[in-house]
């Protein structure tokens, strides 16, 4: 479960071109539930997302992540959660790698390397044994059922293969979370749809999963559990599914 | 287990799929730098062999060699000179050599005659060095023309070829008799080339040397510690031939190095980005690009070393004959003594490898800093 | 096999192969220090003063016994015409002469 508390960011504070894109949010992401950002582009829902998914620090406010398993932290503090806001680089870096798993946009595949290797780069740092992490990622091949691509370089994937390797990608790291940055965006509405059903699949093994979309198809499928719509960096409405 | 261990091999991985993803581009660099490792190597053994060779065989030199000048030029030295000189306190022999050059003009070749004052060799005999026996592809018991001052012929009978590991000092030698010497050259005599004297305390020399020419102004006495001092000095690096390949290579790594460092393509930097958005922190990505300079200078370094050892050591240095032998015919199989020099090998580890795993690096390093959600935003 | 276990074995042998070359330098000391003794031998036995490395022409065959006028043969200003005359400098005994007359 994730807590936000009246976070704002502004870039270039101080500078004649200061811009707030995101004004004293307050937001509870619910554990093992889809939420989705809604609203235009420039509405502040990315850096929002990079807020929650620790990429970024907020300029005021406080976010604070529940259950999340750290190997530095004892366990009464995590009882109470965890305040990133505050937490020094390195170990802001150690919860995003373990808590989250990102699809972007474009997917961002590293072209020229196949689709096994795509998937289990993000474990490579973490200094976890190659044959594990192997082993993962061609489970996760297999349940998103493009075993056969494993050894393919990407570059030879079509859209909906490209997808689900991006997705596979996300969850090497047995994240808590999945946070999807405008997923449909290249996609027609047949993988538009698939995606959805993906989501679903995850979102039924427990995994806490937010997404950031103007696309319908994201916002009005009858997963999302909360939809929040966002302009200009501010929450305009939260429509919670009953 | 996670491990640090797990983390640099993981990452060498990657660096290893990466350099694989341009094969030709990253082979044909490994080939290059390795052939100039390869050359500077092979520079660096075969010079460093020669001049202990130099430094360990010429200790047996003469002490001292006396010339006579005339108006500059080397000219013939009387035998009585070497009377007198053999009187001074601190010499105790004076022995005149006889020795000088001929050119062959069949086989094209200058060889260098000498009488032995140490060996009797019968008139119309000759000694020759395997060199010679090479040039000519004779053998012992073969017959030797020479033409003689006077446009006659001297016929000569090969008596002995000394033997191949001599080359160095006596490929070009043809040792033969006084009285074919003086038939060959219609030397005057009661003179001789030069003399070659000993004296037993070394510390002597100078002052010896410094008597000599008091008492004949007109000789030239070389000591034994200067014709050490020309062997050190040669295949110098200030020498010409020697700038030129050194220049070669030098530029040649700053070529390297300058398409390294003039920045990432545009690919690299997505890639960069890609990598840090799914989790790779900058000291991640410095090691990846570490590894990929790494894996290259380091097996160039490896492979060229061994194979300049084995140029050098097992195949007498076989690419060097033509820079070395010039316009002579006669080239000598050097049968050098294995030797490695450690310094002077590290010195090309910390050229070669250092700057360009650097030059991989230092050019990510800003790429590397970018700010993970950048992905989020391309 | 792993791409970077394949690269760690050829590196192990190539380290391997830079090990043996330096064994095989000490190790063939002793053959070439007996070959290099009888050519000590024969360098005092027949009073040789240099070694046969360049035999184009007689300065550079004998660098050590070169008089200055040599490498200048027609003209002190005559350019260099033997390559080997780039790789052998100026004797030390040319540059300090002991004779009293240049």
């Amino acid at each position: 479960m994730i807590q936000l508390s009246q976070v704002t960011k502004s870039f270039n504070s101080g500078k004649p071109n200061q811009f707030t894109a995101v004004d004293d949010v307050s937001l509870t992401i619910e554990q093992g539930q889809l939420t989705v950002l809604k609203g235009p582009s420039g509405s502040g829902k990315t850096t929002l997302l990079s807020l929650i998914g620790c990429m970024a620090r907020p300029s005021s406010g406080r976010i604070t992540l529940h259950g999340v398993r750290t190997a530095f932290f004892p366990d009464d503090t995590a009882a109470s959660g965890l305040n990133i806001s505050s937490l020094p680089e390195r170990f802001l870096t150690e919860i995003r790698r373990t808590t989250f798993g990102f699809i972007f946009q474009q997917f961002s595949l590293v072209k020229g390397i196949t689709a096994l290797e795509n998937i289990m780069l993000p474990a490579y740092p973490t200094g976890e044994s190659q044959a594990a992490v192997r082993k993962r990622a061609l489970d996760l091949l297999d349940l998103f059922a493009i075993s056969r691509h494993a050894s393919a370089p990407v570059d030879w994937l079509s859209g909906g293969e490209l997808q689900r390797v991006a997705i596979a990608r996300a969850m090497i790291n047995n994240p808590a979370a999945i946070i999807a940055d405008e997923p449909t965006a290249h996609l027609d509405s047949r993988l538009s749809v698939e995606f959805m059903e993906t989501i679903g699949s995850l979102k039924s093994t427990g995994k806490t999963v937010l997404i950031a979309s103007h696309d319908p198809i994201v916002y009005d499928s009858p997963l999302a559990d909360t939809v929040v719509e966002m302009r200009d960096g501010r929450i305009t409405g939260i429509k919670k599914l009953p | 287990m996670h491990s640090s261990l797990n983390r640099h091999i993981n990452i060498l991985d990657f660096a290893l799929s990466s350099l694989l993803r341009r094969k030709t581009k990253n082979s044909s660099l490994l080939v290059l730098y390795m052939l100039i490792v390869f050359i500077i190597a092979s520079l660096i053994f075969f010079v460093h062999a020669l001049k202990r060779e130099a430094a360990l065989i010429l200790k047996n030199a003469p002490d001292m060699v006396v010339q006579r000048m005339i108006a500059g030029r080397h000219d013939l030295i009387p035998v009585s000179y070497g009377e007198k000189i053999g009187a001074i306190r601190g010499v105790s022999a004076v022995v005149p050599r006889l020795w000088g050059y001929y050119y062959d003009p069949v086989f094209g070749a200058n060889y260098t005659l000498m009488v032995p004052d140490n060996r009797t060799i019968s008139p119309e005999n000759v000694i020759i060095g395997s060199g010679v026996a090479r040039n000519q592809r004779i053998k012992t018991g073969d017959l030797l023309t020479f033409r003689t001052y006077d446009k006659g012929s001297l016929l000569l009978q090969v008596e002995q070829i000394l033997p191949y590991e001599s080359e160095l000092v006596a490929a070009d030698l043809v040792l033969m008799s006084a009285s074919d010497f003086q038939a060959m050259f219609r030397m005057p005599r009661g003179v001789a080339t030069d003399l070659a004297l000993t004296v037993a305390n070394p510390l002597e020399l100078i002052t010896v040397a410094n008597k000599i020419v008091e008492q004949f102004p007109d000789t030239r006495p070389i000591l034994k510690s200067e014709i050490l001092r020309t062997y050190n000095s040669v295949f110098d690096w200030r020498g010409g031939m020697m700038v030129v390949m050194l220049g070669v290579a030098v530029l040649s790594f700053v070529i390297f190095a300058w398409d390294k460092a003039t920045g990432l393509s545009a690919e690299e930097r997505k890639e960069i980005g890609i990598l840090k958005s799914i989790g790779w922190e900058t000291s991640d990505v410095l090691l990846l690009k570490f590894w990929e300079g790494a894996v290259i200078s380091l097996s160039a370094f490896l492979a060229g070393v061994v194979l300049a050892y084995g140029h050098v050591f097992f195949f007498s240095a076989a690419l060097f004959e033509h820079p070395l032998k010039g316009w002579s015919i006669l080239y000598p199989q050097f049968r050098l003594v294995p030797a490695v020099d450690a310094y002077q090998l590290s010195i090309l580890f910390f050229l070669s490898v250092i700057p360009y795993t650097a030059a991989t690096i230092i050019p990510a390093w800003l790429a590397a800093t970018v700010d993970p959600d950048a992905a989020m935003r391309s | 096999m792993r791409k970077s276990t394949m690269f760690l074995l050829i590196t192990a042998c190539n380290l391997s192969l830079f090990v043996l070359m330096a064994l095989h330098a000490r190790l063939s000391q002793s053959q070439g220090n007996r070959e290099r003794s009888a050519r000590a031998r024969l360098v005092k036995e027949l009073r040789l003063t240099d070694l046969c490395l360049f035999t184009e022409a007689r300065y550079t065959r004998h660098p050590s016994m070169a008089d200055l006028h040599a490498p200048f043969q027609d003209h002190p200003g005559a350019l260099e015409h033997f390559p080997s005359g780039s790789l052998v400098t100026p004797p030390a005994a040319a540059t300090r002469s002991h004779a009293q007359f240049p």
